[in-house]
């Protein structure tokens, strides 16, 4: 086999247990890795008792995997996945970092974690020498803190294993902040300082496992590849692709949280009151004042999109983030009625600290916001905090709560739909109509009305099996237009999309081929394995529990808001139309195989050899 | 001549991505596949943001080779580089311990020393470095430099340094302690 180690790590913090487990060739060659053979494992190991594991309990499985890319693309990310406390589907979440690396230089291909530990713990692997380790030094600890004992302890430990070998690197690390050992539901797995799996909320996953963090060093080479020239020939030209592109090497995603505001009107503004700003204070340059001029990337990556920001001076002197990139500028900026670089990087800090995703911390924020606005909230509700846009100090102070389920801290630390219900049914009012989000996530910061962003799709989010995932986008049938199944291939092959700009994607079955030898169509991807990925997730997301469990149909909708026309800017009254909306989402069903309730078929599912998930959509009464 | 000319190579810190290409670079030239570990060409990250690619300094009075008690490390004569002669490397890793920046290290297959040599001149680290536009690597005639042992500094100095223009003092002490 090759471009895979060809083994996983299986680990039981209950029992203790750790062993080695090979994943049949058959399923690496129809799964690939990462989101996809997320879906299969999952699938075969809690498929029949789906509704009923409670994803912050020990029977939820987390799944950490690499892809047969990993390593060889010129820009790495590693999957962590598992059952999403907030979807209750399966959402399969990139981070970037050296993490993949590492753990294919040790041997693995990835790692499943089930059960829970008695005590905090972290996992640390050095090839193949790993031991659950005590963590409780280090629980409670935010980012900075905890990584400073993390890697110091690591590095002792390696030049331990390997006495003569001179200066130890460091390992790699996937851990969590306080939002995530307090079991948020919108924790994230976090790298570095600021680089985050958020979406899915498999923070609170790890901390519902009392598991800190996931340390890994391999001494190995990445695994032999198929047709090593080959690889190389094509992962060149990836990478010059990377280096032609000067505005997105400059800039990267940073560029946005000006740009998605002032000229596509798709930026949630003050909780997606509006998605129209035009403040010239927060254009890219004035980002750049306070920016330390370093490109900012990882492992292989020809790209380096991130850029380091730091404050060094001022009110929030010592704040340290990646750019911020586009969906921090937004949810932690704008969203939150901030126009000023310097409090955006600030609470973009104080969010990756807690270890809180960007996304749907600052999804949560804004609500409350809005909540407080509208004088649903009071300050007596919120602990005596005064809650004004704009306000950095507030946002954070609230920020802090949440990861602490303090106070209303506890409510919002549930997220954004579970939120607005639980706090609807104490002020007795429906608070879902200021809830933007899909299927229990917080939307990425992408609006659909005004149509000019390029998520722009009425269904992008309201048919997407990882729901309010903008990396995970379902789009209106047109000729060579794959929708979702085009977002497999990168979170299954375990590579970013950032740095993948430039191939098309016969090129990238190419570059898999010349890795692991085997050959794949471009039919045979999306005609058969992209799809059957995708009825998983599907099914995963249907069968749901055991909080909350979709309608079909009745739930794949857009959030109230977004049917309101746009109230301000340049494409103000925009809106979406009902009909159309519902007809482009019935003919997107039938081309991904589903009957007009966005249930898969018994055709497609058993020309996919899905007879197992044919079974249980039918004990569950999704089909008949 | 000046195409004969001795090489240095010029780090600026400050500039690293931390994308780690000249560490595939390396591993590719010297073992003909991607091995991080493997490669003479380290990429330290002991504080996120502050990535210190740690190579040879090239010190003028090569403290290495005078320690090694075997015989293995001799000076190309050509390029001014160490040249590793991994038959006669015992593993004691007296070397490391002797370097000022304790920049060898073991190679994690053989178990025998790796020290970059340049790639006899033409480091293809730098080469990448420099098509990347990142120019954290760059070669300089060795004359450029009047003394290399003074820039020689072990992972953990040359962080603190660089954390310091980077991320400045108290956030240096909250990462390192």
């Amino acid at each position: 086999m090759k471009g895979y180690a060809g083994k996983l790590l299986d680990v039981d913090l209950s029992s203790g247990s750790i062993r080695e487990t090979r994943v049949p060739e058959e399923d690496l060659k129809n799964y690939v890795g990462g989101r996809g053979l997320a879906a299969k494992i999952a699938w075969d190991r809690l498929g029949a008792k789906w509704e009923n594991v409670d994803p912050l309990g020990p029977e939820n499985i987390l799944l950490v995997l690499t892809g047969p890319l990993t390593g060889y693309y010129p820009g790495t990310k590693v999957c962590v996945s598992g059952k999403s406390p907030q979807s209750n589907g399966l959402v399969g979440s990139t981070v970037a970092g050296e993490f993949g690396v590492d753990l294919k230089c040790a041997g693995y291909d990835g790692i499943t974690v089930t059960g829970r530990a008695e005590k905090p713990c972290y996992l640390f692997i050095c090839d193949n020498h790993v031991e659950i380790k005590d963590a409780s030094q280090v629980w409670g600890a935010a980012a900075r803190e905890a990584l400073r004992y993390l890697i110091g302890e690591s590095r002792r430990k390696v030049s331990r294993i390997r006495p003569r070998y001179g200066e130890a690197k460091e390992p790699s690390i996937l851990y969590i902040g306080p939002a995530g050992e307090n079991r948020s539901r919108i924790a994230a797995v976090m790298s570095k300082y600021s680089h985050a799996a958020g979406y899915g909320g498999y923070g609170g996953v790890m901390g519902s496992k009392n598991l800190k963090a996931i340390v890994a060093k391999g001494f190995g080479p990445l695994p032999d590849v198929h047709d090593r020239e080959r690889m190389l020939r094509l992962a060149r030209r990836f990478a010059d692709d990377c280096l032609e592109n000067v505005s997105f090497r400059r800039w990267g995603t940073g560029g946005g949280g000006y740009s998605f505001g002032a000229e596509t009107s798709s930026e949630p503004v003050r909780n997606w009151q509006t998605e129209w700003h035009n403040r010239r204070s927060y254009r890219r340059e004035e980002f750049d004042k306070h920016w330390v001029k370093k490109n900012w990337g990882d492992f292989g990556c020809a790209m380096t999109c991130l850029k380091l920001a730091v404050l060094r001076k001022g009110r929030f002197k010592g704040a340290v983030c990646d750019n911020p990139d586009y969906e921090l500028e937004a949810y932690v900026g704008t969203n939150l009625g901030i126009f000023r670089p310097e409090h955006n990087i600030y609470v973009s800090y104080v969010i990756n600290e807690l270890g809180l995703c960007g996304i749907q911390g600052g999804a949560v924020l804004g609500f409350a916001a809005e909540l407080y606005q509208r004088k649903i909230l009071s300050k007596k509700d919120l602990d005596g905090l005064e809650l004004k846009w704009g306000d950095p100090k507030g946002f954070a102070a609230l920020a802090e709560k949440t990861a602490f389920r303090q106070g209303i801290g506890d409510i919002l630390a549930e997220g954004v739909y579970r939120a607005a219900l639980k706090l609807g049914e104490r002020k007795r009012v429906n608070l879902l109509k200021y809830a933007v989000q899909e299927k229990g996530m917080a939307i990425g910061a992408h609006g659909v009305r005004s149509g000019r962003d390029f998520i722009s799709s009425s269904i992008a989010y309201a048919c997407s099996v990882q729901a309010g995932d903008h990396t995970s986008p379902a789009s209106p049938v047109r000729r060579g237009d794959k929708g979702e199944l085009s977002s497999i291939l990168p979170d299954s092959g375990v590579y970013c999309v950032f740095a993948a700009f430039g191939p098309t994607d016969r090129e990238i079955l190419d570059f898999h081929e010349a890795i692991t030898g085997w050959r794949m169509t471009l039919r045979e991807w999306y005609g058969e394995k992209a799809l059957r990925i995708l009825q998983l997730q599907r099914a995963m997301l249907l069968l749901g529990g055991p909080d909350f469990k979709w309608r079909p149909l009745v739930d794949d909708d857009n959030p109230p808001r977004f049917w309101e026309p746009l109230p301000s800017g340049p494409f103000k009254g925009r809106r979406l139309r009902r009909k159309r909306f519902e007809k482009e989402r019935l003919k997107y069903f039938k081309a991904v195989g589903w009957d007009e309730k966005g249930v898969p078929t018994l055709k497609t599912l058993r020309r996919l050899g899905l007879a197992g998930v044919e079974a249980k959509l039918r004990e569950a009464g999704l089909v008949t | 001549m000046a195409g004969e000319e001795r090489v240095w190579i010029r780090r600026n810190y400050e500039k690293c991505s931390g994308c780690r290409r000249c560490e595939i670079a390396c591993s590719l030239h010297h073992e003909g596949r991607i091995w991080p570990e493997a490669s003479r060409i380290r990429v330290f990250m002991l504080i996120p943001g502050v990535e210190i690619p740690h190579l040879c300094f090239q010190c003028e009075d090569y403290p290495c080779v005078k320690t090694c008690p075997a015989g293995a490390l001799l000076v190309n004569s050509r390029t001014g580089a160490v040249e590793a002669d991994i038959s006669k490397c015992t593993g004691c890793s007296l070397c490391v311990d002797a370097c000022p920046g304790r920049v060898p290290h073991l190679h994690p297959g053989s178990k025998s020393i790796v020290i970059c040599n340049l790639c006899g001149g033409d480091p293809a680290c730098v080469k990448e470095c420099v098509k990347g536009r990142w120019s954290a690597l760059e070669l300089a005639p060795i004359g450029s430099v009047a003394s290399r042992r003074t820039l020689a500094k072990t992972p953990m100095e040359l962080t603190r340094e660089t954390a310091l223009k980077i991320l400045g003092e108290e956030v240096l002490k909250e990462a390192l302690g």
